[in-house]
């Protein structure tokens, strides 16, 4: 039962909210309440998964290849907690930052929108319902991105919305092509058959579209052109939801995809995984360095930064796919409060352009702080988790004798530091600049969300232990399918 | 734009329509139909008498917002799978009962039909929210 | 039957891509359109072509000789949905769009960047 939740408590949460959309107050006050409960609901799924083992339910009744199921693994569970956790922070964020229009104009019903979408496709046992997820949460995406109408947006939104739609139809496309082959949508029941079958040249071109799909929804090169060109349009709360959420449902897509499907041609999907998650991070962090804007660099930094993600999925090993899992935690933590930061520097100064920035760190101790923490983390400086997170990669890696790609991930962390201190230098430590835009007040919801997502960086960097632990649990489910497969069939 | 004609239509036809949608609408567990063609249908009804007399003319003409017949629909599609919880059934099992037992009106309804009632609110809802917000500039 | 399917597939996925490739900004959902209908025939024709047989039949328990598949149909009207949604929106962002710029093309997309 408990299964059910996720999915329908955002849309009970959006039913309410679209009633009550009048009442700014009592919007901005139950989504930080809703959210709460939704992450509490998060945590009472990973602790009976990890005590039971993995779970599955049958909405409907209908028994498993028929129905729909909905499975829950560790990994699902993790990234539910993790992801309602952003959307917590989020919601305290917003009231202080996005403006009264947009705040009545549906933006809290959106948020849990995009949510119920992100939590289906976690929990979600079956492809084409995987796909209804997706659309769910991209539509959300779509109105949350477009959200106020300036030009800029627009511009932005066309983009994102073509460059989606395009990923999707791969998706169905995939789908179509393995349903014809194999009579099934269930993923457990359809890896269980196509670990049978004689003929496999279905399987390598559908699971090609199923990549491509993800990689466009993830952004590894070379399908990330659209991220860049349109996460910076939005106020930054949006793009902060954005960068903790959903790039990461597509990484994690393509975790269970691999995981379950792979089966035929390993030597040459290792090959292909690897190669695309080194040009991923290595051109992702080369085209942050080139950017002037805070939101662009960042935005350039979620690429490069999946890219370390997929590379634990390459290596598969348990102690690869662990440190893939506890980098994405990290991430989607990390991400988020850079971008948060950034709305910070915005509020106080007007710009999010480096030329106009500087004397921050003088003027705002404590937003030098909440900036501080998360980009030293994701430049991968001991204490924070971000090292932790490289270093169970790299230390799989090397286990794994996939020393090139390890080599890459070290380099790339070292480009990391540079733009991460680029900011820094720019915005916190030069001299404040003559022609500086504003100096306008910093909201203090803001400083608190932002301050309570940098104190989750750094229990996470403290509390490695535990965490890495539950990490290498999911690690294992993911790296032996057969514990998801009979999870789901009963067999 | 203003037709006579298409005035004098739009006004009957949108009860017709209306009628028939739910014609639509029951029938469509075994047979071709059901709630999304239903709300097509419905939404379709209030479109045709926004283009003979205007999108402020309709909206003051109906007792409802589209958006909040969306949520109604979102919500009455959500309230569907919890009689299977109380029967002891998982989430959305469908749970039946024949009404008039061997007499001629036998009627069997079930909590598939009440979901269909909600996706049925949920996209004439929004199909009128997409096209007056169209049609008003 | 299943040649004349497959041409015609291939002909929307011309028609979507050769639309996608156009400077103007509506054809460009034009071509999101034929490339959603594309698709929605691929599904139908990975589902397997069975002519003249319904998809359910009243009062048949446990036989599967002589229907068709049903499960293609509910994926493609499902696809239907979803791509109904996602026009309805992007026609209404270019329509917003060209309110906003006073123009459909495309170069206009990279303005100040």
């Amino acid at each position: 039962m408990i299964l059910v939740l996720p999915i329908i408590l955002p849309l009970l949460i959006m039913v309410v909210l679209i009633f009550t959309r009048r009442w700014l107050f009592f919007q901005q006050a139950f989504s930080i309440l809703a959210s709460v409960v939704l992450m509490w609901v998060g945590f009472l799924i990973l602790m009976d998964v990890q005590q039971n083992g993995i779970k599955a339910v049958q909405p409907g009744s209908w028994d498993a290849p028929f129905g729909i199921t909905l499975v829950a693994d560790l990994f699902s569970a993790i990234m539910m907690v993790t992801a309602s956790f952003v959307a917590v922070v989020v919601m305290i964020f917003s009231p202080g930052f996005i403006d009264k229009e947009r705040q009545t104009a549906g933006y809290y019903p959106l948020v849990f929108g995009l949510l119920m979408g992100v939590n289906g496709a976690f929990f979600t046992g079956d492809l084409f319902n995987l796909y209804v997820w997706y659309e769910v949460m991209l539509t959300s995406s779509f109105v949350l991105i477009a959200l106020g109408g300036s030009a800029e947006q627009l511009r932005g939104s066309i983009k994102y919305v073509t460059i989606n739609f395009v990923a999707s139809i791969f998706f169905v496309s995939a789908i179509g092509i393995l349903y014809g082959q194999a009579g099934t949508l269930n993923m457990a029941d359809l890896a269980d058959k196509m670990r049978s079958w004689d003929e496999h040249t279905y399987v390598n071109s559908a699971l090609m579209l199923f990549f491509i799909a993800f990689s466009v929804k993830s952004a590894l090169v070379p399908f990330f052109f659209w991220l860049p060109a349109s996460y910076h349009t939005p106020p930054v709360a949006i793009t902060a939801l954005f960068a903790g959420t959903l790039t990461k449902v597509g990484v994690y897509t393509m975790f269970r995809f691999y995981s379950l499907f792979v089966v035929y041609d390993q030597m040459f999907w290792t090959l292909f995984i690897l190669t695309l998650a080194g040009l991923t991070m290595f051109i992702g962090v080369l085209m942050a360095a080139s950017q002037f804007d805070i939101r662009k660099i960042l935005s350039f930094h979620i690429i490069s930064q999946v890219g370390y993600m997929i590379m634990g999925l390459g290596i598969f090993t348990v102690s690869g796919i662990a440190g893939a899992i506890y980098f994405t935690i990290h991430n989607m933590l990390s991400k988020t409060n850079t971008f948060l930061a950034g709305g910070l520097v915005y509020q106080r100064s007007g710009s999010y352009d480096l030329k106009y920035l500087g004397g921050l760190y003088k003027a705002k101790p404590l937003l030098a702080l909440l900036f501080f923490i998360p980009a030293m983390s994701l430049a991968g400086i001991p204490p924070l988790p971000g090292f932790f997170g490289k270093f169970f990669l790299i230390k799989g890696g090397f286990e794994a004798q996939q020393y090139f790609i390890t080599a890459v991930a070290i380099l790339t962390g070292l480009f990391t530091l540079f733009s991460m201190v680029k900011i820094w230098n720019e915005a916190y430590w030069k001299k404040e600049p003559e022609d500086v835009k504003s100096r306008g007040k910093v909201h203090p919801a803001t400083i608190m969300a932002t301050s309570l997502l940098a104190l989750a960086v750094i229990l996470l960097g403290i509390f490695v232990g535990p965490v890495m632990e539950l990490s290498m649990q999911a690690g294992e489910q993911i790296v032996n399918p057969q514990m998801y497969i009979s999870a789901v069939l009963g067999k | 734009m203003e037709s006579i004609i298409l005035q004098i239509a739009a006004r009957h036809l949108r009860p017709l329509l209306i009628v028939l949608s739910l014609v639509v609408l029951y029938r469509g567990h075994n047979e071709p139909g059901g709630g999304f063609i239903g709300g097509l249908m419905f939404g379709a009804a209030y479109i045709l008498y926004a283009m003979a007399f205007g999108v402020a003319k309709t909206q003051e003409s109906t007792f409802f917002n589209p958006i909040n017949l969306t949520a109604l629909g979102l919500l009455i599609a959500v309230v569907s799978g919890l009689p299977a919880l109380l029967l002891g059934d998982s989430f959305m099992t469908g749970a039946w009962y024949t009404f008039f037992k061997q007499t001629a009106f036998e009627l069997k309804l079930g909590t598939p039909l009440i979901f269909d009632v909600g996706v049925y609110f949920a996209v004439a809802g929004m199909l009128m929210l997409v096209m007056f917000s169209i049609m008003e500039e | 039957m299943l040649f004349l399917f497959a041409i015609m597939i291939g002909v929307l996925y011309g028609a979507a891509v050769y639309l996608l490739l156009r400077r103007n900004i509506f054809k460009l959902v034009l071509g999101l359109i034929f490339l959603g209908h594309a698709t929605n025939m691929l599904l139908f024709v990975a589902g397997g072509l069975t002519n003249g047989k319904p998809a359910f039949i009243r009062g048949l328990q446990g036989e599967t000789v002589g229907m068709s598949d049903p499960l293609p149909q509910a994926l493609i009207l499902t696809a239907i949905v979803i791509g109904l949604g996602v026009t309805a929106f992007a026609l209404t962002l270019v329509y917003r769009f060209y309110k906003v710029t006073k123009t459909v093309d495309f170069d206009q997309l990279s303005e100040n960047e």
